[in-house]
This record gives C-alpha cells, sequence and structure tokens, in this order.
C-alpha cells in the first residue's frame, strides 16, 4: 500500500488517498486533504459534517448513506453538495480519515 | 506504432463491423487508445481483466456522471492508468444536430481516448477514458460549448430515456419525449447529486411494444396503453384478406388471450380480455391502432441480477393520463424515494425493496388503494407469493 505523508505524518493510504490508519487521523491532517477535495478553508459547517460522519462510522462501522448525512447534520442535499463539491459522502470521509463509501457505479 | 494484437485480429475476421478496427484507427492518433489496444490483447492472452474500479473521481458540484477506472497495471499500460468514463445526459429520443456531435467528438478527441458508445444501458452516451486531470476541463467545454450535461451514476436518479414517442412512430400513445425531458429537467437536482439507497432508472415506452425494454430496464417503466377498445378499420380488414393475408393463422390464432375472431369477413375484438399485447396491431398496421383515450400504465420494480435476480416490473397504476405538467408523476416519485429511502436497506433496489416487504405494505406506504389489475395475471406477478398448503394424511 502507498504511504503518504499529511501535515508532517506518514501514513498508509489507498490508492485513491483515503487514509487507512484511522487512529493516527488528526485535525490537522483533515485541513490538509480538505485542499484536495475541494473544501478549503474548513469552516464549522464543513466540521459539523466531517465529525457526523465519525460519529456514525464508530457506532455502525461504516460511513452512513447519503440521506443519513442530511438527516444527521440538518444540511439539506444541496447545500451539503455546494460544502463538498466532490461529494457529501466521500468529501467528508476521507477528510476525517475514514475509509471510501461504498457506491454503486 | 502498435504492437502486434494476434488475440484481437481475430476479432476483425469475418463481414461484420468490428470494435477492434475501431480501437486500431483511434490508436494510430492517441497514446490512450494504443495502451487500451495493448492491455485488452494481454486480457485475452492471460483470460485475466486489467480493469480496477474507483469511486473518487467528479467534477465540481457534480456527485454523478463520472466512473472511475483505472489499469490495475499501470507500470505495463501507462496510457490507460487511468481510464475513466464519462456520461452524457441523453436528448429524448435520442435526436441530435449533426453541429453538435461533430462539437462533442472534438472535445472528446482532445481530452479522451476518442473513442465512445452510443448508447449504454441506462441511454447515456458513453464517453470511454480519459485522466483525472482532465475531467473538469473536458466536462466545462462540453458544457458551455457543446451544451451537454452530465448523465446520472451511483445511488440517485439515473438519465431517463424513451422511445422516438410520436416524433416518428404511429403508435405513441403519449408523448414520451416530452415527459423524458420534463422528467429530466425536474429531478436534474437529484441526478446530479444522489442520495438514494441504490440507483432508480425511470424509462418512458410509447406503447406496450415496449422499444426501450422499460419494463425489465427501469425501476418505474411508464408504458403507453389505452383503456377504451382498438379501433379497427373494418374494409381494410378485408383488403388484408382479399390480398391473401392468412389473418386467421397470424393473427387470430395468435393472439395470446384468444380474444379475436373473424365473421364473414369482419374481425371482432373482445377488449375487456384483451391484454394490449400488440400483435395484431403491429401485424395489421393499416387495419388496426390503438384505442382513442390513450394514456399509460406506470409500473414498478424492474431490475437485472445483482444482489438479487431479475425482477420484471409490475402494474403499479394501471392507467393514467398523461398531460404536461405530469404532476402525479412527480409526485409518486417523490412518495416512492421518502418511502424507499427510509426504509430501505443499503444497496437495495426499490424492486427487491418490495419484494422484502411485500407488495401490500408498499401499497399502504404510497397510500395506493390495491387494484386487480396489479395481480391480473397472478403468474406473471413476481411479489405474490403462492405456498401450497397440505392437509394432514396427503
Ligand atoms: S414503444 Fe411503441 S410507440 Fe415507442 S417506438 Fe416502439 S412501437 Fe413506437
Ligand atoms: S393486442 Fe394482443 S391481446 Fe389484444 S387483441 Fe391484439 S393480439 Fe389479442
Amino acid at each position: 500500500m502507498p504511504t503518504a505523508t499529511i501535515a508532517g505524518i506518514e501514513l498508509e493510504v489507498d490508492e485513491e488517498g483515503f487514509i487507512l490508519e484511522p487512529e493516527k487521523w488528526t485535525p490537522e491532517i483533515g485541513e490538509e486533504i480538505s485542499k484536495e477535495v475541494g473544501c478549503w478553508p474548513m469552516t464549522e459547517e464543513h466540521w459539523k459534517v466531517v465529525h457526523a460522519l465519525r460519529d456514525y462510522y464508530k457506532d455502525y462501522g461504516m460511513v452512513p448513506p447519503l440521506r443519513q448525512i442530511s438527516k444527521v447534520t440538518g444540511f439539506e442535499m444541496k447545500r451539503l453538495y455546494e460544502l463538498f463539491p466532490y461529494g457529501p459522502g466521500k468529501g467528508p470521509a476521507k477528510i476525517g480519515g475514514l475509509t471510501k463509501p461504498a457506491g454503486c457505479v | 506504432m502498435v504492437d502486434k494484437t494476434e488475440m484481437l485480429d481475430e476479432l476483425e475476421k469475418g463481414p461484420w463491423p468490428s470494435f477492434v478496427s475501431q480501437i486500431k484507427e483511434q490508436a494510430e492518433k492517441n497514446p490512450i487508445s494504443r495502451d487500451l489496444l495493448r492491455q485488452l490483447e494481454q486480457s485475452y492472452k492471460d483470460k485475466k481483466l486489467y480493469w480496477r474500479h474507483g469511486g473518487v473521481v467528479g467534477v465540481w458540484g457534480y456527485g454523478s456522471g463520472m466512473i472511475g477506472r483505472y489499469s490495475a497495471r499501470p507500470d505495463l499500460f501507462p496510457g490507460v492508468a487511468e481510464f475513466h468514463t464519462v456520461r452524457l445526459n441523453n436528448p429524448s429520443g435520442w435526436f441530435y444536430n449533426t453541429k453538435s456531435l461533430r462539437q462533442m467528438c472534438d472535445i472528446w478527441e482532445k481530452y479522451g481516448s476518442g473513442l465512445l458508445y452510443m448508447h449504454g444501458m441506462t441511454g447515456d452516451i458513453l464517453l470511454l477514458g480519459t485522466t483525472t486531470e482532465n475531467l473538469q476541463p473536458c466536462f466545462d467545454e462540453l458544457s458551455s460549448e457543446a451544451s451537454f450535461d452530465l448523465g446520472g451514476s451511483g445511488p440517485g436518479i439515473r438519465t431517463i430515456s424513451c422511445c422516438v414517442g410520436p416524433a416518428r412512430c404511429e403508435w405513441a400513445c403519449y408523448d414520451t419525449l416530452d415527459v423524458t425531458y420534463d422528467l429530466t429537467m425536474t429531478f436534474q437536482s437529484e441526478m446530479h447529486r444522489p442520495s438514494l439507497p441504490h440507483k432508480f432508472k425511470i424509462k418512458c415506452s410509447g406503447c406496450p411494444n415496449d422499444c426501450v425494454g422499460a419494463i425489465l430496464r427501469s425501476d418505474l417503466p411508464i408504458i403507453g396503453t389505452w383503456r377504451d377498445t382498438i379501433q379497427i378499420d373494418q374494409e381494410a380488414v378485408s383488403e388484408y384478406i382479399n390480398g391473401g393475408f392468412d389473418i386467421v393463422s397470424y393473427v387470430i390464432n395468435r393472439c395470446p388471450t384468444q380474444c379475436m375472431r373473424l365473421t364473414e369477413k369482419e374481425l371482432g375484438i373482445n377488449d375487456r380480455e384483451c391484454s394490449r399485447c400488440m400483435h395484431c396491431i403491429n401485424v395489421l398496421p393499416k387495419a388496426l391502432r390503438p384505442g382513442k383515450e390513450r394514456g399509460a400504465t406506470i409500473l414498478i420494480g424492474g431490475k437485472t441480477q445483482l444482489v438479487e435476480g431479475t425482477i420484471i416490473s409490475s402494474v403499479l397504476i394501471p392507467f393514467i393520463k398523461l398531460t404536461p405538467p405530469y404532476q402525479e408523476i412527480k409526485d409518486l416519485v417523490n412518495k416512492i424515494w421518502d418511502f424507499w429511502g427510509e426504509y430501505a436497506r443499503g444497496r437495495e433496489r426499490v424492486g427487491e425493496f418490495i419484494q422484502r416487504i411485500g407488495l401490500g405494505d408498499f401499497l399502504e406506504g404510497m397510500g395506493i388503494e390495491p387494484n386487480p389489475y396489479m395481480v391480473a395475471h397472478p403468474r406473471e406477478n413476481p411479489h405474490i407469493k403462492f405456498e401450497e398448503y397440505y392437509r394432514e394424511g396427503d
């Protein structure tokens, strides 16, 4: 597996840059990744979504389905896509150091 | 120069057009196509696929329309290290003018492999093979200069497609082109920002001939039909008979519900029993046509196999008049999304969802009264489960 140095920390990542060592994750890493997925600088709204995904992940071991993201954060789908222009599942999951959400083609 | 492609060359033999020849032609000038050819040859030699799927490619503000594809051996085939697909939304009925096609092709030769596929299962134009870096500029040009927009992908409503309908076909029972365009515009945001449990396809066929295969290939087929009687021109019937056409063998005996009869050169149809299969109308186009009171049947749940097996759609709304702005259909779609979106398991198509919870509960969730037309032919309805009962001692 490839590694990447993000915010000064060396991490194992998958080929699309999703962090495979979640225990090493820090908010600084998230901030750094946010540049890649078009969300930099991170605002409070961005963090609200990222933390909601991390909490859900802790409980269920997966990134929540998109409708669920809208529900747990209270943001409308349209707003979510504005906040995370490359997708409100993939974007915050990558920033939050979670595995890539499963989706269909 | 392209390497030797002994295996692929086999696919150029014979009188048929060959995709290999097409890729070779592109390979002469395009490095992506060149490596595509080399990787494909290797696949045939090793009997092994060298593609990997990838999810995170896209363009600004869209959650759909781009499908990530990577080579499993970028060291050997650097040209196809990234080979993403771009889905473009098709116009209703697949009508294009030559100018827009030329523009699209020029842009695609500039940014991609130059190879494309018309049309995919869902109805989109598929532009095959480009790099992550090129996706955004390619899309920007396609949308600003050639007026194309992205199609659907991922867990959301997909590109809607339809048959040519009234534009070219006399059997069309409603304006498939307009319904498709209208629904596409209405659900644009949902198409580009997927948020459903799984994909959701709508296809519009103008009559039961179902030229877009809606009944099998969409979650919500809208199929034209009529609720009065088949129009018969008895004079034209006589002409067929006098011309030596064997109506009894080719039409009457082949009516699946056996609801036709011929008396003293007059053709009669018991329309109550007619299942609108279109056979007689297709065979006697001069004498028969669909009735005058036209509309559509809305079905639900079709899909091909994936997690569960193939499901053929079943009737949800037996008859509906279709007039702009098609509000009933839009309300229905939203209701389905709310209910299925709330209670579906992850990656469960609406047909699978109905199989799990039962058609009865689904109808209740939709607020639709059960109707005998939904089960007029019980054995054709996959949502009805027949259980055999044995008495003790049997
Ligand atoms: S589905 Fe019916 S209306 Fe549409 S093109 Fe085919 S025959 Fe014509
Ligand atoms: S449409 Fe089909 S079922 Fe109806 S009368 Fe013609 S052949 Fe028979």
